[in-house]
């Protein structure tokens, strides 16, 4: 029970941020399934990385047989790892370049989601009154939008672009981070240290950026890693249901192309199962990173 | 009583506010809403006369509230493709989705309650170690994809279910309820549901699983232990019921999240529920359908919502109602 200290009693002197920082990288050391999490992480992000040196072939490179042939869906080989599809590109290239654009939108979308919850979190739980009311209701608002039609609707009319789909995603996953994070500070500026930075003077902003602010970063970086799973899981659907960037090479590009492509009545399961379970490892990472912190730092939040 | 009329407002404010985001969000998109009616054919004038049949000549204040005062009498305007109006065919999808949705959310909540009930007590064991994981492995995966494995192994390589749409071409019946218990359908209907069923287990699993475990040490547990009642009749009869509390409202929940979500696997399926009709009119840009079909899933949601609130309200006495924060 010594590491599920209370996470409102920060250092007692001197700047909470790095004594919370040091908890926050040694927690995976800890729990297994957040370890776990945070090396599927590192796997796929080296992946991204080395996509040129691993899959040599482009991945939307139109491939010819020897014979001069087009190489179509040829079955997994040592030619093709994963075989190649109806046109003749390489899935085993699709599958590693998929890994960066899924990083892309999972990072971007998790950065945004993340930064805008805790800003609005923190403000409207420290300053309360009428902000913390329109900023809320604005929350509501967001939460009441049905998650999927909405993405759809937005990026099937201002055009079919990775970006949007990361807008749209941080616009509907923003409220969650920001309620939580709000009802955290509500508690953290009843403190006697937050009382004693007022008592010497210390303004507003720097009570909440200096004080407040480190004790709730393990909280937005839960929110981060299940935003990381959502903007990847929504990536894909909306790419399957064909309003998905049409250059970029992603796992939700893949599932479409193989569904409409006809790969599952021709058994083609090297084609569209790898896909699926990548997105699962990485969706999956994001909850155990998050479980893992939530267990730490707020073992009230369990099970929510 | 106040607070239902409270929870009523807040959830139809909400709702509003929706309706209005939607209705400048479809006037802002580039191209005008009549890009399908009027062709290369139709000189300046007749246009000028298409705008206003149409009332897209007044400012657009003027047609928010006209939309608004439609929309109170299920008014949503014609289909630009089918010529139709949106409320006929949107009424003509709704029982599909419904019917998938509800059939799905109670295999699954039946199944996640009970094998959550069942988790809590193997507390410890190594089935719950490989149980718990494996249920985050099914909330992890994207629903469409559950349902193209399972459309591949048990429609194209076993041929035991149809692969797509609700019933088989040439069936005929004489009214919808003799279609939607034909034979037929449920075969159809068979596939979509285990898949939605197998994404959905999770939520109502986990919950009933931490509840279980939260509620296996409160008092009146260990009351009952001290009244020396057997280990079965305190799992069901004291700490099940208590810990189903929550269940309850997250099933109310789901119905309105899943209409949404239902979108991806309507698609996988070619079933022919709302969410495909949404997917179909915004590729087509057919702005008053897939508007409609929008409202349409977002109704759902706000009244689902508002019917978990009262079900929090009815269940669970302890809660305070008062104001929140």
């Amino acid at each position: 029970m010594a590491e599920r200290a209370d996470p409102a009693s920060p250092a007692r002197s001197g700047w909470p941020l790095l004594p919370v920082l040091r908890r926050m990288v040694a927690m995976p050391l800890k729990d297994p399934f957040a370890f776990a999490g945070v090396m599927i992480y590192l796997l796929f992000a080296l992946v991204a990385l080395f996509a040129d040196q691993l899959a040599p072939i482009d991945p939307m490179e139109i491939l010819f047989t020897k014979a001069g042939k087009l190489a179509a869906n040829v079955p997994p080989g040592a030619e093709f790892p994963l075989g190649t599809t109806n046109l003749g590109r390489d899935i085993y290239a699709q599958l590693v370049y998929g890994t960066r654009s899924a990083l892309a939108v999972g990072l971007s979308a998790a950065i945004i989601v993340a930064t805008v919850g805790t800003i609005v979190g923190l403000v409207a739980g420290y300053f309360g009154g009428t902000t913390d009311a329109v900023l809320m209701r604005i929350a509501d608002m967001a939460l009441s939008l049905p998650f999927l039609p909405f993405v759809i609707v937005l990026t099937g009319f201002l055009g079919a672009s990775t970006s949007n789909i990361v807008l749209a995603v941080a616009v509907l996953l923003w409220p969650n981070s920001a309620r939580v994070i709000r009802s955290q500070v509500l508690t953290l500026r009843e403190r006697a240290y937050v009382e004693a930075a007022r008592v010497t003077g210390a303004s507003a902003w720097r009570i909440l950026f200096v004080h407040i602010a480190p004790n709730i970063l393990p909280l937005s970086f839960v929110y981060a890693a299940i935003a990381i799973g959502w903007a990847i899981i929504t990536e894909a659907s909306v790419s399957f249901l064909g309003f998905g960037d049409s250059n970029s090479v992603s796992w939700g590009m893949m599932l479409q192309d193989a569904f409409t492509s006809q790969a599952l009545s021709r058994g083609q399961y090297a084609w569209f199962v790898p896909p699926g379970i990548c997105i699962i490892l990485v969706v999956v990472a994001g909850f155990f990173i998050s479980r893992g912190y939530e267990e730490v730092f707020m073992p009230r939040l369990r099970g929510r | 009583m106040r607070l239902v009329l409270e929870r009523f407002t807040h959830n139809a404010l909400a709702l509003l506010a929706v309706t209005t985001l939607l209705f400048f969000m479809f006037r802002l998109m580039p191209g005008t809403p009549l890009a399908a009616f009027i062709n290369e054919n139709l000189n300046a004038d007749q246009q000028q006369a298409m705008l206003e049949q149409f009332g897209l000549d007044k400012p657009m204040w003027q047609q928010y509230f006209i939309y608004l005062a439609n929309l109170l009498q299920g008014e949503m305007g014609l289909s630009f493709f089918q010529r139709r109006s949106v409320m006929t065919i949107l009424l003509e999808v709704l029982p599909n989705s419904v019917i998938l949705t509800l059939t799905s959310l109670i295999i699954a909540y039946i199944f996640g309650v009970l094998a959550g009930a069942w988790l809590a007590w193997k507390r410890g064991s190594w089935i719950e170690r490989v149980a718990v994981p494996a249920v985050l492995a099914t909330r992890a995966a994207p629903e469409f994809w559950i349902g193209m494995v399972l459309l591949a192994l048990l429609s194209f390589n076993a041929g035991w279910f149809p692969s797509g749409g609700a019933s088989s071409p040439g069936m005929a019946y004489d009214n919808n309820w003799e279609r939607i218990f034909s034979l037929d359908y449920l075969h159809h209907l068979a596939l979509p549901v285990l898949t939605l069923a197998l994404y959905l287990q999770g939520l109502p699993l986990l919950l009933m699983r931490s509840n279980m475990l939260e509620v296996m040490h409160e008092e009146f547990v260990t009351m009952a232990r001290m009244k020396g009642l057997s280990e079965w009749r305190i799992v069901i009869g004291h700490a099940a019921r208590n810990a189903l509390l929550p269940v309850v409202t997250a099933f109310a929940l789901g119905v309105g999240l899943s209409m949404g979500g239902n979108v991806v696997i309507e698609t996988v399926f070619s079933w022919p529920g709302i969410g495909r009709l949404l997917v179909q009119a915004v590729s087509v840009h057919d702005y008053p359908l897939a508007q409609g079909a929008f409202l349409m899933i977002a109704l759902v949601l706000a009244l689902m919502n508002f019917v978990a609130d009262l079900l929090y309200m009815v269940l669970d006495p302890r809660v305070s109602h008062g104001r929140k924060g």
